[in-house]
C-alpha cells in the first residue's frame, strides 16, 4: 500500500549568509566600494523526512539548533537555500499566534484581521465568530480594545483563531503551553480530538518533551543543523536529553566490565555467557526500548560440559536497585539442557510495560533447585526503556468500572 | 505573465487586502471625532497658505481660470501621491513582524497601504467637488473620463511603492532620499503653478513626467479645458501615450524587481 504523504521534505540546506559589516544605506555602499565579505552560516544541513497523512509529527532541538527555519521554511516563510518540500494539501502558513494582532483594535476587529491573515473569508469567520468567542472565554471583551487585555487573553483569542484555519497540515510551535491551566487543559482536549480524528496532519515543535511523547507519532530531533535522529517520540527525548546533557549519555552508557571479567565472575563455571544483545521490536541491536513495544535479550554462551536441567534467569533492578523483573525458565516451564558447546537463549517480552530510566540487567544459569549458580553476570545500565513517567515500576493499561 | 497574475488575485488575498485597508481605516478614524476632518485639515491648511501666497504676494494664479479648485485638485492629487509612496515604502519594512512569521503574499501588503491612501483621496475629493459647485464650475462630459486617469495615478503610485519598499528593506537611508524627491518634485510637478508658465525651453521635460500628464488632464476635464496638457504641448496624442507608457514600464520593473526580492524579505528584516 501505497503511503499516503502530506508533507515530504528532501535534501533541506539552508545558509544564511553574515555580512561582517552590514551595509544598511545606500551611503555606505557608495562610500566603500570594498567587496563584501561574508561569513556562511549553515542553518540546516541535509534535512529529509516525510510526513503522513494524520500524523502528529514532533521536532525537536535546543535554541539556534535550527528547528525554527526548518519550521519556516515548510511555512514557506523561507526559502531553502537546495532541496524542496513538497506539500499535499494546504498548510498553515504561520508559526506563531496572533499574528498582525493590534493593540488598538477591538477584539472583534482583531479577529476578522487575524482571520484574514490564516486565510479565512470574512463570511467563514463570521459563521465562526461565535464559536471562536466562546472558545476563548471572551464574550464580554469582544468590543474592547485588544490593549485592555491581558496577555493570556489574547492568546486565549489567538488559539481560537488558528484553531479555525481550515487547513490540513497545522504548524504548531509550543502553543501549549498558553494560558492559565484550565485554558491548557482546552486546548490539549483540542489536539486530543484532532489526533482521534486522524483528519489534520499536525506539525508540533516544542522544548517539552512530556507533550511531546504524549502526542507525536514520530519525532525528529535537530542538533546543531542535522537531524540526529528521527523515529519513536519516547526514544527522540532520549536522544535530545543525551544531547542536551552529556552526563546523561553517560549514566545510560553500558558497563560491561561484569562481562568481560569471566574468571573473577561467581559460579561453577561450567557454563559462561561470553555475549548479550538487547533486540528491539525490528529485530535490531538497540539497548533503548520505548515503551509498549517488544522486545528481546539475547545471550551467548559457552558450555564446558552437557548440562541436563539448568534454570536460566533473568533479573531487572532500577537505578535504586530495586528488583522490578525476575523471570527464569524453571518458572516458565520451559526445560533446558545444555550442550557442549556454544549457543544462544533469547527471552523475548511481547509489550514493554517498564517505568522509563536505565536498569542493571542479571542474567545467569542455576542448577535444577537454583541452589548452586553456574555463571551470574551483572552489568550496569544495560538497557534504558523510554516513555512517559509513571507512578509505580510498571504500567498495564487498567480497565476501570463502577458500580 | 497571465496566469501568476490571476494567482496573486486569489479571494483570500483580496479578503487579506480588504481586512488591512478595514483595520487601516478604522485606526486612522476612530478614537476621535474629528479624526476624518483632521485628515482633511492637511491639505485645506496647505492650501489657504499656497492660496493666500499666490494670489496676493506672488499673483501667480491670477492668471489661471478657476485658480482655488486648480489648485486645491493639485494638491489632493499631490498628498495622495506622497501619502501612497511614503507608506508604500514603508509597508514592507514597517510589517516585519507579520512577514517574519507568516507567509502571506507580500504584495497584499503593498497594495493595502495604497488603498488606504486611495480612501483618503476619495475623502478630499469630495471636497473638491464641493469646492467645484461653490466656484459654479460647469459639470462637464469630461467628467467620465476622470476615473481612468485615477486609476493612471494609483498604478503609478503602487509601481513606485513596490520598487520603493523593497529597495527600502536593503537601504535604511531611502527615505530621506525619497523626501528629498519629493520635495523636487513638489516644484517640478505643476500643482502650484500652470504649466503655461513653464519656459519653452524645459517644457517638454516637465510635460513628459507622467504626474503633470494626469494632473493637467484632470484639471482640463474637471475644471477648465483651458488648461495646458501634455498632449497640447507635444501637439499629439503622443504626449499622453509616452507618460502612460512611462507608467506601464514602470509596473515591468515593479513587478519583477518585487517578485525577485519578496522571497528574502522574512530574512532580511
Amino acid at each position: 500500500m501505497a503511503k499516503d504523504i502530506a508533507l515530504s521534505v528532501k535534501n533541506i540546506y539552508k545558509d544564511f549568509l553574515l555580512p561582517h559589516e552590514r551595509k544598511n544605506t545606500i551611503k555606505e555602499y557608495v562610500l566603500h566600494f570594498s567587496k563584501p565579505t561574508y561569513e556562511k552560516q549553515h542553518a540546516l544541513k541535509d534535512i529529509s523526512f516525510e510526513v503522513e497523512r494524520g500524523e502528529f509529527f514532533g521536532i525537536v532541538g535546543r535554541n539556534g539548533s535550527g528547528k525554527s527555519t526548518m519550521l519556516k521554511i515548510i511555512g514557506g516563510i523561507y526559502q531553502p537555500t537546495k532541496g524542496s518540500v513538497q506539500v499535499n494539501g494546504t498548510l498553515t502558513p504561520f508559526i506563531e499566534l496572533g499574528i498582525g494582532f493590534n493593540a488598538e483594535l477591538s477584539g472583534r476587529d482583531n479577529v476578522f484581521l487575524n482571520g484574514a491573515i490564516l486565510g479565512l473569508t470574512r463570511k467563514e469567520v463570521q459563521k465562526k465568530y461565535n464559536e471562536i468567542v466562546e472558545f476563548a472565554e471572551l464574550e464580554r471583551f469582544m468590543d474592547q480594545k485588544l490593549k485592555n487585555y491581558s496577555s493570556g487573553m489574547q492568546v486565549r483569542l489567538a488559539f481560537s483563531i488558528a484553531m479555525q484555519a481550515h487547513n490540513d497540515i497545522l504548524l504548531i510551535d509550543e502553543v501549549l503551553a498558553v494560558g492559565d491551566e484550565r485554558f491548557q487543559r482546552k486546548s490539549i482536549e483540542v489536539f486530543e480530538n484532532i489526533k482521534k480524528k486522524r483528519d489534520k496532519t499536525v506539525i508540533f515543535v516544542s522544548h517539552d518533551m512530556q507533550t511531546i511523547q504524549q502526542f507525536c507519532d514520530r519525532t525528529m530531533v535537530i542538533h546543531d543543523s542535522k537531524m540526529k535522529f528521527i523515529g519513536d517520540s519516547a526514544r527522540a527525548a532520549l536522544e535530545y536529553k543525551k544531547l542536551n546533557f552529556p552526563e546523561l549519555a553517560q549514566e545510560i552508557t553500558v558497563d560491561s566490565d561484569s562481562l568481560a571479567r569471566k574468571d573473577q565472575r561467581a559460579g561453577t563455571g561450567k557454563v559462561r555467557i561470553t555475549k548479550y544483545e538487547i533486540l528491539n521490536e525490528e529485530n535490531q541491536v538497540d539497548n533503548i526500548i520505548p515503551f509498549g513495544k517488544k522486545f528481546a535479550i539475547k545471550f551467548y554462551y559457552e558450555s564446558a560440559e552437557k548440562l541436563e536441567d539448568v534454570v536460566f534467569g533473568v533479573g531487572l533492578k532500577n537505578k535504586k536497585g530495586d528488583s522490578v523483573y525476575g523471570p527464569n525458565t524453571k518458572e516458565s516451564k520451559f526445560p533446558l539442557s545444555l550442550n557442549k558447546g556454544k549457543g544462544e537463549i533469547v527471552m523475548s517480552v511481547k509489550e514493554n510495560v517498564f517505568s522509563p530510566g536505565t536498569y542493571i540487567l542479571d542474567a545467569g544459569f542455576f542448577n535444577d533447585s537454583q541452589t548452586i549458580s553456574h555463571d551470574y553476570i551483572s552489568i550496569k545500565n544495560a538497557i534504558t526503556f523510554v516513555g512517559i513517567e509513571r507512578h509505580g515500576y510498571v504500567y498495564i493499561q487498567p480497565e476501570w468500572t463502577i458500580s | 505573465m497571465a496566469k501568476p497574475l490571476i494567482k496573486y488575485l486569489k479571494p483570500s488575498n483580496l479578503n487579506l487586502i480588504r481586512e488591512l485597508v478595514a483595520s487601516d481605516f478604522k485606526l486612522r478614524y476612530q478614537g476621535s471625532v474629528l479624526g476624518y476632518l483632521w485628515s482633511l485639515l492637511r491639505p485645506l491648511f496647505m492650501f489657504g497658505v499656497l492660496y493666500v501666497v499666490f494670489t496676493h504676494v506672488i499673483r501667480l494664479g491670477n492668471s489661471v481660470p478657476h485658480y482655488p479648485q486648480y489648485l486645491l485638485l493639485g494638491l489632493v492629487m499631490w498628498t495622495f501621491f506622497i501619502e501612497a509612496t511614503v507608506s508604500g515604502m514603508n509597508a514592507i519594512t514597517g510589517h516585519g513582524d507579520m512577514i517574519r512569521k507568516v507567509s502571506i503574499p507580500k504584495y497584499t501588503i503593498v497594495v493595502s497601504t495604497m488603498l488606504s491612501a486611495f480612501v483618503n483621496f476619495c475623502f478630499n475629493m469630495i471636497i473638491v467637488f464641493i469646492f467645484m459647485l461653490f466656484g459654479h464650475i460647469e459639470f462637464r462630459i469630461t467628467l467620465l473620463l476622470v476615473p481612468f486617469l485615477i486609476v493612471e495615478l494609483m498604478v503609478f503610485a503602487l509601481a513606485l511603492s513596490f520598487i520603493l519598499s523593497a529597495l527600502y528593506v536593503k537601504f535604511r537611508d531611502l527615505s530621506h532620499i525619497w523626501d528629498v524627491i519629493l520635495q523636487a518634485g513638489f516644484y517640478a510637478t505643476p500643482i502650484i503653478y500652470s504649466m503655461s508658465i513653464v519656459p519653452k525651453r524645459f517644457i517638454k521635460f516637465v510635460a513628459l513626467n507622467p504626474l503633470a500628464q494626469i494632473f493637467q488632464d484632470m484639471r482640463s476635464f474637471m475644471i477648465t479645458p483651458a488648461t495646458l496638457t501634455t498632449k497640447q504641448v507635444f501637439n499629439s496624442q503622443l504626449g499622453r501615450i509616452i507618460p502612460i507608457l512611462i507608467v506601464i514600464a514602470l509596473c515591468f520593473i515593479a513587478f519583477w524587481y518585487f517578485r525577485k526580492s519578496s522571497g528574502k524579505f522574512a530574512e532580511e528584516l
